[in-house]
């Protein structure tokens, strides 16, 4: 027999809202979030209602008007007749662009610069040392113009070129160094199988895909092969071939040839140009996020227990496959994620262009366009829309990858 | 430059509240001082001297209106912008009045709702070039490398121009005119253009300006203003006829040297309603009745102010040209103080 009765049932009553611990937290989530909400109505209503008092209306009918101006580097084609629109994709693919290159170099530069620094050579880990705090403790807009301006004062002009005695030789007969930026041959094909040479481009790029397929499937009968019997065929000579005979055969039927830079006029022409400005903004934004990126490899590096290359050296593996078999796989998990919002804080750093003249979004769209149609809160909300689709992919792809190489749990 | 593009934003959230607000007349007054927008360094029309004072052509206006206004001709803040920041600084109420090489443009004045009070400087485009590239005319500047300050009508003008006459150029962007001289001297861009009176007075700051060129070219009309916010017709008022003043005092002969004889009364109706010796001119405008004398004793006269600035006896070395009186065979042409 049980004398214990239920709980009382008791009806809710409004104060317990502040005194019942079981919606107390619910409560205040809810005013929070009011008081977020009302904010957020009263700063936009202010502003619609003080661009209705200015005469203003938000519109994107502008972005197809023609522009009216010139950019200096286009990776599309695009000349003072385009839209708006046009040149903030030019100045979107500008960003990318250099995003992309410095990306790749300051992890170049920062795994170097991070395992250095752990080197058992005093000189070596000290000058690391001194890389990496020389560089991140500057602000990276000085780095870009301390080389922007080094370049163009010790570089000689394109006029150092011209005359039987020029002060100023091409490297080669093909490369130009001037202050204007760097001027290299460019390969073009002389019978392409497509018209039009992006086409031609793309068909190389599709060889070297299927190179990859055709490396990656010998790889697998290799494996195969050596589980079946424990000989592993020698692979090399074919995976060499299968990267070696596509691109050479393509590169021979559709004729490969170079176009040298020349001075002409006032500056080189021909070639591919390598802007100052680029080489500038790039430069700087990998040797300052590299600094960052090494000191979290050396603490990926740390993270990993000692006992894991004394081990694997016990087990006979030499230095150079400890590293890469047993330490970094291990040391990525901890790389990884600082990596991201390294590769973010450089695509968000490419936007201090404009400092040397590079044609960035935010110096094309966020700012000629901006400036010659007055129409500032449309350019930055479009550049606001631009950063955080970017930034959100760019965390998405290394989260993705994160995954692969985080510790496999079964 | 995202930071400057937030504040902006920011600048342009808070519009209405400079618009909607007592006019700028009243707040000038109020504050006790003007705030003013000029460049962020051009000699002869705006720079800071030895002595960190501003002085130049556009600063001239500014103080001119301070005298106006305030009575005294130092009661100036002056906000140094940038062809890109100008516009934000004038519209969110940063400060009272622009007065910065800015050309008067139909979308300037109609869509980006600003008042141009009048032309303080006829001028336009033209290029500067090395004497040692030989060139003689912008036509056979075909490939060349141009430095161009960014978010200008220049910008425009040149892309226009080079379209026009079918050759091909390279822009460099850049922000300030410090920057331009620096990158055309280090050899960055083979041009520089920029308003003639801007190429004259960047020439006369480098070491040897006989080796540079200014191409006979002239490809705009740059009509060269102060500007004000639009809706606020009473401080416009003010601005303009404070310009009128110094055009007129000049018209009229009226100097800094002989102004105070003149203020006393002379036998033209004119100069004592302008110097507020006859009728209410000064209290139309909200003014005391010896503003314009203020203006003009503390400045002087447009003529005295253009040969001290930029004048053929100043490093500068503009002729009067276009900006000679409507007597002269000039375009100043002051409507009547009447």
């Amino acid at each position: 027999m049980s004398t214990l009765t239920d709980p009382p049932n008791e009806s809710f009553r409004l104060s317990m809202l502040i005194n019942d611990t079981r919606y107390r937290s619910l409560t205040f989530q809810v005013i929070a979030a009011v008081i977020l909400a009302l904010c957020i109505w009263y700063l936009g209503n202010n502003l619609i209602q003080n661009l209705r008092a200015a005469g203003l209306n938000i519109s994107y009918n502008f972005l197809s008007d023609s522009s009216g101006y010139d950019i200096n580097q286009r990776l599309v084609e695009y000349d003072s007749q385009s839209s708006h629109a046009k040149a903030a994709l030019v100045g979107l693919l500008n960003t990318l662009l250099v995003a992309f290159l410095a990306c790749i170099t300051a992890t170049v530069f920062g795994v170097v610069a991070g395992v250095l620094r752990l080197s058992n050579n005093w000189l070596v880990s000290k000058l690391m040392a001194f890389y990496v705090e020389i560089f991140r403790n500057i602000p990276v807009l000085i780095w870009i113009i301390i080389i922007f301006t080094i370049m163009t004062a010790v570089l000689p002009g394109p006029r150092a070129f011209r005359g039987d005695n020029a002060t100023s030789s091409m490297l080669f007969d093909a490369f130009a160094f001037t202050n204007r930026g760097i001027y290299t041959p460019m390969p073009w094909f002389e019978h392409g199988l497509f018209a039009s040479a992006s086409m031609n481009w793309l068909l190389v790029i599709a060889g070297f895909v299927g190179s990859w397929f055709a490396a990656r499937r010998i790889n697998i009968w290799a494996n195969q092969k050596q589980e079946a019997t424990g000989i592993r065929p020698k692979t090399t000579a074919l995976i060499l071939a299968a990267w070696l005979v596509p691109f050479l055969v393509l590169m021979l039927v559709m004729g490969l040839s170079w176009e040298y830079p020349e001075l002409k006029g006032f500056n080189f022409k021909g070639g591919i140009k390598i802007g100052g400005p680029l080489i500038a903004l790039w430069f700087a934004l990998s040797i300052y996020t590299g600094a960052f990126i090494a000191e979290n490899v050396r603490a990926g590096i740390q993270a990993v227990s000692k006992g894991q290359t004394e081990a694997a050296s016990a087990l006979g593996l030499r230095p150079g496959k400890v590293m890469n078999l047993v330490v970094l796989p291990q040391a990525l998990r901890v790389i990884i994620p600082p990596l991201i919002s390294n590769f973010l804080n450089i695509t968000k750093n490419s936007s201090l262009a404009i400092a040397v003249g590079y044609a960035d979004i935010t110096a094309t769209l966020g700012g000629i366009t901006l400036n010659q149609t007055g129409r500032a809160i449309e350019c930055v909300l479009l550049l606001m829309l631009f950063y955080l689709t970017a930034s959100l992919t760019i965390s998405m792809v290394m989260n993705v990858y994160n995954a692969s190489v985080k510790l496999k749990e079964r | 430059m995202k930071k400057t593009m937030i504040l902006g934003a920011m600048a342009f959230a808070g519009l209405a509240a400079g618009a909607a607000s007592a006019g700028t007349l009243d707040d000038v007054k109020a504050r006790g001082k003007l705030n003013c927008g000029v460049t962020t360094g051009l000699v002869g029309f705006a720079a800071p001297n030895a002595n960190g004072e501003w002085e130049g052509f556009d600063v001239a206006v500014c103080r001119a209106v301070a005298a106006a206004v305030l009575g005294d001709s130092t009661a100036v803040e002056f906000v140094p912008t940038t062809g890109k920041t100008r516009f934000t600084a004038l519209a969110s109420g940063e400060i009272d009045m622009l007065a910065r090489n800015t050309t008067w443009t139909f979308s300037r004045d109609v869509d980006l709702k600003f008042e141009f009070v009048g032309i303080n400087y006829y001028d336009g485009q033209g290029f500067m070039v090395p004497k040692e590239l030989g060139v003689s005319s912008a036509k056979e500047l075909d490939g060349a490398t141009v430095c161009i300050q960014t978010g200008t009508t220049t910008e425009l003008n040149l892309a226009d121009f080079f379209r026009s006459n079918n050759i091909s150029y390279e822009p460099v962007p850049v922000e300030t005119n410090a920057e331009a001289q620096q990158q055309y001297l280090a050899g960055a861009c083979d041009v520089y253009t920029t308003d003639a009176s801007g190429l004259a007075s960047t020439r006369a700051t480098f070491d040897d300006p006989a080796s540079h060129a200014i191409l006979p070219e002239i490809i705009s009309k740059e009509p060269l203003g102060p500007l004000v916010r639009h809706g606020d017709h009473e401080w416009g008022d003010v601005v303009r006829w404070t310009l009128n003043a110094m055009i007129a005092a000049e018209e009229l002969g009226v100097t800094s040297a002989n102004i105070g004889e003149m203020a006393a009364g002379t036998d033209n109706p004119e100069i004592n309603r302008l110097l507020g010796a006859e009728g209410t001119l000064g209290e139309m405008l909200g003014l005391s009745a010896d503003w314009a004398k203020n203006a003009i004793a503390s400045q002087g006269n447009y003529g005295e102010v253009f040969a001290k600035n930029i004048g053929e006896d100043s490093p500068v070395g503009l002729a009067r040209g276009l900006n000679a009186q409507w007597t002269e065979g000039g375009l100043l042409y002051s409507p009547p103080f009447r």
